[in-house]
């Protein structure tokens, strides 16, 4: 039976994925108006990132492949 | 067609982009499909009701909090932090942690050696059928129409925040959940509140960071507090004292023994709702560990809902109103305080990470409602009042039929309370009579072997009708408010903590007097259901750091310093 972590991992991983691509495509063509405050921060770039890393991580350390 | 898309353009708080659409959309599929891929697994009584009774203490633990988590919950306690300031921690702090320590540690042995399905299986093992089915009968209704007002609650969230048209938020979301709870049973709603509990914190976890980063820092963010409110704002004990020293209009005895000792107890220990999901457990370490997770889980939620609401009170250019108001002046309400902040800092990908956020945290109560009323209505009260003769198949197949048809009767209360809209202020005060009540039959059932079977009855009864009187007694004279919480300076909130407690009292005093008047039951019907006549199965030889004792030490001590920090 598939792990729920493994369900998870894909979850984060997905949205990681888009929230960081969103965040590069900002990075790269800055909107002339932002919309949010602390824009310059970036924060979709990093937290996509932190969630697709940690998406990765549950993916593959439970992947149905690799449990008894 | 037309006034569905005028509505969508002109109300919606958040402008969704299409990458937001695609998370939205990405999460509705993925429950579908972890739903799919466990229709297989759900084929025995066991597994559709009860998963199987095999989930480790995290899942268990995740799932029992989520189930708990409903956006209104986030929406609604974000908004009473705007409006209450940092005392809305109450209700996660001592109006959760001591219960679910209790429930781990007193009462949880009790629920899983007798094997139970329900609670209001429990009842009918210690004082008979007649407890069993007065319990019954008022969750499976309330929970049901507590379901619907949800539903109803949430599409018109989903209306002000995106737009959506209520009936699409209605349906889809309801067609959702009942199709992933009626293909893979408890075990699929299990799955996907855990899921959903991920992506609630994964959601809403940038407002309080990126809000505490806006304001300067805690300290800096209490000083704007401070000016713009009050510093009382800021403050979890220092103005309790009294009913006029703090924004709640509430007092310590309120919140510690109406909260803290009754309200609490009687949700986090004798609710079906989260009980049935530590039911599931696979071994009684698990199911005393899984709560203490919980707990240490809900701890830190004030992080994600009670931070935002006061991160609100200092950097939101707008001052929020009540709903009354809000409603005549076109403003925005307390409630809204989440979807505001939401959409001040997150921008394409991370707001439809907090859209879904909501989404799952209502589907995750709904699923929760759901598969409570499902297992009540089949094992409580269609097997033995109805038909005490079909076969295990058979009795599968109700709980898939009764989780359609629990859906459409939510449905139905969802369409209800649209067109009467005080309906919805009845059932939620409606559900609050049972709860206290439920609390003082089971833990004397629990701990007093000389309570009998018609004293649980009875005290179940009374502290119920007690309860409904309270309320409509000062629904028809207000200031009857001032008899039953004890002060003329006492709010609405304080109504229910008193309520509740006095409710408890009632029903501990009518099961002790008749249990006193009534031939004891012998210690072998009591065997394996009450404390001292049951031996409590160890957790077995495992090191400190896995035995429950210790982790909800932890639990407690963590508790105790984070009351004292904010005090």
């Amino acid at each position: 039976m598939i792990s729920i972590w493994f369900f998870i991992g894909i979850s984060l991983a997905v949205n990681g994925a888009l929230i960081l691509a969103a965040g590069i495509y900002q990075l790269v063509n800055p909107p002339v108006s932002p919309g949010v405050v602390l824009f310059h921060l970036h924060s979709n770039v990093w937290s996509g990132a932190v969630l697709l890393v940690f998406g990765l991580i549950y993916c593959f350390k439970f992947a149905p492949g690799r449990q008894s | 067609m037309t006034s569905l898309l005028a509505t969508y353009v002109a109300t919606r708080l958040v402008h969704l982009s299409p990458v937001d659409l695609v998370i939205v959309v990405f999460y509705f599929a993925l429950v579908l499909s972890i739903g799919w891929y466990l229709k297989g697994r759900a084929n025995t009584g066991e597994d559709f009701f009860m998963a199987g009774r095999e989930m480790t203490a995290w899942v268990a633990g995740l799932s029992f909090l989520s189930a708990n988590l409903g956006a209104l919950e986030l929406m609604g306690w974000a908004g009473s932090a705007y409006q209450y300031g940092i005392l809305a921690t109450h209700w996660y702090w001592i109006g959760a942690i001591p219960a679910m320590l209790f429930l781990a540690l007193v009462m949880m042995p009790f629920y899983y050696i007798s094997k139970t399905h329900s609670v209001p299986g429990y009842l009918k093992l210690r004082f008979g059928e007649s407890s069993r089915a007065l319990s019954a009968v008022s969750f499976a209704f309330m929970t049901v129409l507590m379901s619907g007002v949800n539903m109803f609650a949430m599409a018109k969230v989903m209306q002000i925040v995106l737009g959506w048209d209520i009936n699409f938020s209605i349906w889809v979301s309801s067609l959702t959940v009942a199709i992933y709870v009626t293909l893979g049973g408890l075990r699929s709603a299990i799955f996907n509140e855990v899921l959903q509990f991920f992506l609630i914190w994964a959601g809403a976890l940038l407002i309080p960071i990126l809000g505490l980063y806006e304001a300067g820092g805690w300290t800096n963010l209490k000083l704007q507090i401070a000016q713009r409110a009050s510093d009382q704002y800021v403050h979890l004990w220092s103005g309790l004292g009294s009913f006029t020293t703090n924004p709640m209009g509430i007092h310590w005895t309120g919140i510690v023994f109406g909260l803290g000792a009754v309200i609490s107890m009687g949700y986090w220990t004798t609710d079906f709702l989260v009980v049935q999901r530590i039911l599931a457990a696979k071994d009684i370490r698990s199911a005393e560990m899984a709560p203490i997770i919980g707990a240490g889980f809900k701890m830190m939620v004030p992080f994600i809902v009670i931070l935002p609401g006061l991160l609100g009170l200092a950097v939101l250019p707008v001052k929020l109103v009540p709903e009354s108001v809000a409603t005549v002046t076109g403003g925005h309400s307390y409630n809204d305080v989440l979807p505001l902040m939401l959409a001040r800092y997150c921008g394409p990908g991370l707001l439809g990470l907090g859209v879904t956020a909501l989404i799952a945290g209502f589907m995750s109560g709904m699923a929760g409602n759901v598969s409570a009323f499902t297992t009540v209505w089949t094992y409580d009260i269609y097997r033995p009042f109805i038909n005490s003769k079909g076969s295990d198949h058979h009795y599968v197949n109700m709980g898939r039929w009764t989780t359609v048809i629990g859906v459409l009767i939510s449905v139905g209360t969802a369409y209800l309370v649209m067109q009467f809209a005080s309906i919805m202020d009845y059932v939620q005060a409606l559900f609050s009579f049972f709860i206290a009540p439920l609390f003082g039959t089971v833990v004397l059932g629990m701990l007093w072997k000389r309570a009998t079977g018609p004293a649980g009855f009875w005290g179940l009864l009374c502290g119920t009708l007690s309860s409904i009187s309270m309320w409509a007694w000062v629904k028809v004279d207000p200031s009857a408010l001032r008899y039953v919480a004890l002060s003329p300076h006492a709010k609405g909130l304080a109504q229910d903590m008193y309520q509740a407690l006095w409710s408890f009292v009632v029903c501990v005093v009518v099961t002790v007097v008749v249990s006193l008047a009534t031939k004891p039951m012998s210690d072998s019907q009591l065997t394996g259901l009450v404390y001292g006549l049951t031996e409590v199965p160890s957790v077995g030889d495992v090191p400190l750091y896995q035995k429950p004792l210790f982790w909800a030490a932890v639990v407690t001590v963590v508790f105790f310093v984070l009351n004292i920090i904010f005090w």
